[in-house]
């Protein structure tokens, strides 16, 4: 039987990993290898690795960390994808096909798009030809804004005319293979998933959806996939803080009966 | 002395499959010339898409003479990876009908998957079917990263050494002789796609 996944999410900004809140406020959380490095040792199911650096500058010398980080995003993506054996979706900056063959090519398995699928709807369409629909995954964030719930674009700085349950029905039709469903309200506020948003997507389209925004307790993971169909919980933060973060998360859900792949630890296998 | 070579026909995630059995100190070597076919002890085909367009570039880009040769005649151990296991049936009926390679008789079709979202995307189990030297110390119906859309059914069902369920059963490890053929991807497998890949290099 498939399984549910538990996936973490890193947030690369300026060639850092990064910690955010409500899609702001950014906060250094160390080499962007080395976490991944982490994550796969605690048998995480997938991965997804966003790229959330707003300008072109690669940083290259931030005094107060000591250790400048020279690498580029692709240098980065080799890095990760020789640290995991397991499924990587790789997202930001991708304005066109090209850019993602160069993302598939340095061993992403999937890539995870947002704001030029906004702006150009056909451009889902035109990759899903080319590349498949299995390694597409549509990024959809979601500010809620007195009562309605809107699509963002633009790393949640511009709002769209789309609901999000309307949007989701949208990028199915023309060829998303899973949607990355972001509550950018709950991001960073451990308060828990936004479910209700969780449900309404989840129950429009027939296509996996991952959600992600809010976790603060392992039990906000176990809510999201008992209450709703989601395929997948993910999240940030969550996960950078404390040792064996994945491997103490799967405990929990197994002990509560959910279908997800059994924790373990790969020690060892992974030094090359 | 063990080599590896990971066949490179301009499709498939070839870099991961590397990574894999890199990872187990395997001498390996992406290559398509007929030279690192000749050389290696152990041949991998990885592969993902279509399988007609995977045959197309396997024809134009593969020394397939020299592939017969190093796997059917000199019968050395033989990898295939999700497409690259679709590809050794007789035929294939994804966007048309198209012939394989025809190594292990059998059909590729999609999977009746019944209400559940097509591609079959995610960790899901295995159930052996046939004692399989490719299945030695893995644990009870352990789980592989699937991403596919097809599968193999082999004529002879003795062929077919796991099945998994989605929908329906279907063959997800395949074993004829010195060919194995898995439909989901052990590169990205962690723990059981490690002990897989170790399995095919301790063989025969």
């Amino acid at each position: 039987m498939k399984k549910a996944r538990v996936i973490p999410v890193l947030l690369l900004r300026n060639g850092w990993l990064v910690q955010t809140r409500q899609f702001r406020r950014y906060q250094h959380l160390g080499n962007p290898v080395t976490a991944v490095e982490r994550l796969s040792e605690w048998a995480a199911d997938e991965l997804i690795y966003l790229d959330i650096t707003q300008d072109d500058g690669y940083d290259t010398g931030r005094s107060d960390l000591g250790h400048p980080n020279r690498q580029s995003f692709f240098e980065i993506i080799d890095d990760v994808s020789r640290a995991a054996l397991m499924p990587i979706t790789v997202g930001g900056r991708i304005r066109s096909l090209r850019d993602i063959e160069n993302r598939l090519a340095r061993g992403a398995d999937k890539v995870c798009i947002n704001t030029k699928a906004l702006a150009e709807p056909v451009f889902i369409e035109q990759a899903a030809k080319e590349f498949g629909t299995q390694c597409l995954v549509l990024s959809i964030d979601v500010k809620v804004t007195g009562a309605q719930r809107c699509v963002m674009a633009e790393g949640g700085t511009r709002a769209t005319e789309w609901e999000p349950e309307q949007w989701a029905c949208e990028v199915e039709r023309l060829g998303a293979g899973e949607i990355f469903l972001n509550a950018i309200d709950r991001d960073g506020m451990k308060t828990g998933y936004d479910l209700d948003l969780l449900a309404t997507v989840s129950t429009a389209v027939t296509i996996p959806v991952i959600a992600c925004g809010g976790v603060g307790d392992w039990a906000h993971f176990a809510e999201a996939l008992e209450r709703t169909r989601v395929d997948a919980v993910a999240a940030a933060n969550i996960f950078h803080y404390s040792d064996q973060s994945v491997v103490l998360a799967k405990r929990y859900l197994c002990e509560r009966g959910l279908n997800i792949r059994p924790p373990d630890v790969l020690t060892g296998f992974l030094a090359a | 002395m063990t080599r590896v070579c990971v066949l490179d026909y301009g499709s498939g995630n070839v870099r991961s499959v590397y990574n894999l059995f890199a990872a187990l100190s395997a001498s390996v070597v992406v290559s398509s010339t007929p030279s690192d076919i000749a050389d290696a002890s152990h041949v991998v085909l990885p592969g993902v898409g279509a399988f007609g367009a995977a045959m197309q570039k396997m024809c134009h880009a593969l020394p397939l003479d020299d592939l017969r040769d190093a796997v059917l005649v000199k019968r050395k151990p033989f990898l295939g990876i999700c497409v690259g296991m679709q590809v050794l049936a007789t035929q294939g009926d994804e966007f048309g009908s198209y012939a394989g390679l025809g190594w292990i008789p059998g059909t590729v079709r999609r999977v009746d998957h019944g209400s559940l979202p097509l591609p079959h995307i995610g960790w899901n189990n295995i159930v052996c079917q046939h004692p399989s030297p490719l299945l030695a110390g893995l644990e009870h119906e352990p789980d592989f990263y699937f991403v596919h859309s097809y599968a193999f059914w082999a004529d002879d069902p003795r062929h077919m050494v796991a099945t998994t369920e989605y929908g329906e059963n279907f063959c997800s490890v395949l074993q004829r002789d010195n060919l194995f053929g898995v439909q989901f991807h052990p590169e990205k497998s962690q723990r059981a796609g490690l002990q897989l890949a170790k399995n095919f290099l301790s063989y025969p």
